[in-house]
């Protein structure tokens, strides 16, 4: 015979779970108590908002299911924030969260609260378990959906006395049911043969690289194509990473923020192969006028989004993997060499505007750090980043080269994502050089983390960006509210005494010579590190996409070096 | 245009709510939802009737299918089938007026299944257009009381094969189709 706790803290074993990040609480002490039993690492957050994300990075990191445990009430509700940002962003976590006893449901007991209601619409499934039996196959099941299909975040609600119950368990009849729509990893349904003579038969094709490059692990096949057929690749910013930034086929990122000859060349396409992304509004603009020229391939794991947003003359559900392997001995070899040269044009045409070839002012400019701090780090570090400005900047100057190296809150742009989900990805791979990249405002959402840091004595280096406003909502302000700054200057602390305070190792830069030398005194501290980098206040992300414009219609970045009417 | 969905489900608690909230969280308005069991045992059958276009049909159905609990989904608002209302209505009827209504009820083939010397109680089943109909002509007698099922429905003959939901196809997205921006 078993407890409920001890089931659930063996299934987490059998699954093959070695960390979790959690915080204790009345209704999930039982758990707790047995986990002293069990060989998992447990990771005591400062704030469940931290556990969840932190199971979030370590998902995104590794592949591997995160998971995150919560007592009932409070610890429960403050799970939602990072539940929803693991739902929009398709990164497999486990919720596990403490409930009041079954009899006391629905009486408003002590820290009780409907949270299998509250996150019915931001889980991919949740679960209320109410004995000691269910306790296995809700775990078991949860595990196998959050990582099936499109991944996602699943919890399990266990109420005290199911924790507390014993029972014995069959562990063959504890094995999770899953409708064969459920399955994967084969090549998807569709027109494979109308999508081999669109490749076969277009000018000037681009590959839409997403997330789901990475999700099904289709990194090599993306590759071979567009080698293959010589089809540039332009990547969604979670799709950063699928495919490495220094290959000449990569021409980065699409969208609001994207590169100026990347969203032309989408409009100029006369083929478009949409693979595992998702047509965000952030990367379309305009639907009406969206892309306009160009046939449309959609591969995508999940049906609801073929033909959500744009219109698409070829939809193939399954997986991308299985899928563009199917493909490959059919695509034709090509040369294409017209389309690349009209491409490179067009880069040749933004560097002029780029800010690191702009004679420097002796201003220290945020893309001036990103930049640095990719040179020294080779391109190779892990870094995770918050939302806003910074981001935006990370993903232009940062330059990817590896698979999962970019960890970011991309569909629910979830400030204060970045520190908790950087402890989780350390976690994960503690090898990996590990940068957060954040904001001085995000920061200041879940810094307490900084404790959990130092408490597990993880090496991870911190650059804020500080630049004293909630920088994007401050351009938004500018570019289209008239500059009326309504609550976006924002004061600080001190944050090298903060972070001295907490332990680590810090420092302040406030010069572009300067930056280097931070860097590189943070990369040799063995412990968590923190660099204020004091940025120019007022500076802009360019280009820009205006909400619901067209693609091609950017504010670009005004240069001393070119004169155009638009300036 | 108003679409029919049967939807099988697993008969577990929240299960209604889970199928109800998906249509609430993606903006479609449900005009009348059943839910009963089936043949099967741990297998419930909805009938939910929904006024959206091809393309919005095409969206319920494919976001159905990844609620866990879903195991079917038809669309068969373009399959020849059947499909009844069941409404029980009260209608003060005294003297002369309770034969009127009972000649209505005849007509209509609906029964009367409870009589008090104030009123009478009318079972009727049909198409949701008949039983329109018959409440409107007993509207003048005063209806006291009424309830209705909403819709329930099932393909004629005997193709009940599994078939998985299609990729929505291309030429359904509505021409109109404007998403806001953020």
């Amino acid at each position: 015979m078993r407890t409920g706790a001890q089931i659930m803290w063996e299934c987490l074993v059998r699954e093959g779970v070695t960390d979790v990040f959690g915080y204790p609480g009345g209704a999930i002490l039982p758990v707790y108590d047995a986990m002293l039993e069990f060989p998992i690492r447990h990771v005591l957050v400062r704030h469940e908002q931290g556990a969840t994300h932190m199971a979030d990075g370590y998902a995104r990191a590794s592949g591997r299911v995160g998971v995150a445990i919560a007592t009932s009430g409070p610890g429960a509700t403050n799970m939602v924030t990072g539940i929803a940002t693991a739902m929009m962003d398709s990164s497999p976590i486990v919720c596990i969260t403490g409930q009041v006893g079954s009899k006391l449901i629905g009486s408003d007991a002590f820290q009780e609260t409907d949270i299998t209601g509250i996150t019915l619409p931001i889980t991919k499934h949740n679960y209320l378990v109410t004995s000691a039996a269910d306790v296995a196959p809700a775990v078991r099941e949860a595990f196998a959906i959050a990582r099936s299909g499109r991944p996602g975040p699943v919890l399990v609600d266990i109420t005290k006395d199911a924790q507390q119950g014993s029972c014995e368990v069959d562990w063959a009849a504890a094995e999770p049911r899953l409708s064969e729509a459920q399955d994967e990893a084969l090549p998807g349904d569709g027109d494979h043969r109308e999508a081999l003579a669109l490749i076969n038969a277009a000018k000037r094709p681009l590959i839409l690289a997403g997330h789901g490059v990475m999700q099904s692990g289709a990194e090599r096949e993306i590759l071979a194509l567009a080698e293959r057929a010589q089809i540039p690749i332009a990547v969604t910013l979670l799709g950063i990473g699928g495919v490495p930034a220094s290959h000449p086929l990569n021409l980065g990122m699409m969208g609001m923020h994207g590169e100026a000859w990347v969203n032309t060349a989408i409009m100029d396409a006369d083929l478009l192969l949409a693979l595992g992304m998702r047509f965000d509004d952030r990367v379309t603009g305009n639907l009406k006028t969206y892309a306009l020229n160009a046939r449309k391939i959609h591969v995508d794991i999940d049906r609801a989004e073929l033909n959500k947003n744009v219109r698409v003359d070829v939809a193939i559900a399954g997986d991308l993997r299985a899928t563009v392997a199917e493909w490959l001995p059919h695509v034709e070899k090509g040369a294409r060499s017209a389309w690349l040269a009209q491409i490179d044009t067009l880069k040749g045409d933004a560097a002029v505007r780029d800010i690191q070839t702009l004679p420097d002012d002796g201003h220290l400019y945020a893309a001036h750090v990103i930049n640095d701090l990719w040179r020294v780090t080779g391109g190779h570090a892990l870094v995770v980043t918050d939302v806003g400005q910074h981001q935006m900047w990370e993903a232009q100057y940062y330059k990817h080269d590896s698979s999962r190296s970019l960890i970011t809150s991309g569909g629910l742009g979830t400030m204060g994502f970045a520190l908790p989900a950087a402890i989780g990805a350390k976690i994960a791979r503690p090898d990996a050089e590990v940068w957060v990249v954040a904001g001085d405002g995000g920061f200041q959402m879940t810094m307490a983390e900084l404790a959990t840091a130092m408490q597990e004595q993880l090496d991870i280096n911190v650059a804020i960006i500080n630049n004293g406003y909630l920088g994007m909502v401050r351009q938004w302000q500018e570019f289209f509210y008239d500059k009326r700054y309504a609550a976006t200057p924002l004061s600080g602390p001190d944050f090298v005494k903060l972070a001295e305070a907490f332990g680590a190792w810090a420092a302040a830069v406030t010069r572009r010579s300067e930056v280097v030398d931070a860097v590189n005194a943070a990369r040799r501290q063995p412990r968590t590190a923190v660099i204020d980098f004091r940025v120019e206040q007022e500076d802009t992300v360019y280009p820009m996409v205006p909400a619901g414009a067209d693609l091609h219609k950017m504010i670009r970045r005004p240069s001393p070096l070119v004169e155009t009417g638009a300036d | 245009m108003v679409h029919t969905f049967v939807v099988y489900v697993d008969n577990k608690p929240g299960v209604l709510n889970r199928v109800a909230s998906l249509f609430r969280r993606r903006a479609f308005n449900i005009e009348s939802l059943t839910v009963g069991h089936t043949e099967q045992p741990g297998v419930s059958r909805m009938t939910v009737v929904v006024d959206t276009d091809a393309y919005g049909a095409r969206r319920l159905e494919a976001n159905l299918y990844k609620l866990v609990p879903v195991r079917r989904v038809d669309d068969i608002t373009a399959a020849p089938s059947i499909v009844r209302d069941l409404a029980l209505i009260k209608v003060a009827s005294t003297g002369e007026a309770r034969t009127h209504v009972m000649q209505l009820v005849d007509v209509y083939r609906a029964r009367v299944v409870d009589v008090s010397p104030e009123s009478l109680v009318i079972e009727a089943t049909g198409t949701e257009d008949k039983i329109d109909s018959l409440v409107e002509v007993l509207r003048p007698y005063g209806v006291m009381e009424m309830v209705r099922t909403g819709r329930i429905a099932m393909a004629r003959g005997t193709a009940r094969a599994l078939r998985p939901a299609e990729p929505l196809s291309g030429d359904l997205i509505a021409d109109d189709l404007s998403i806001g921006s953020v």
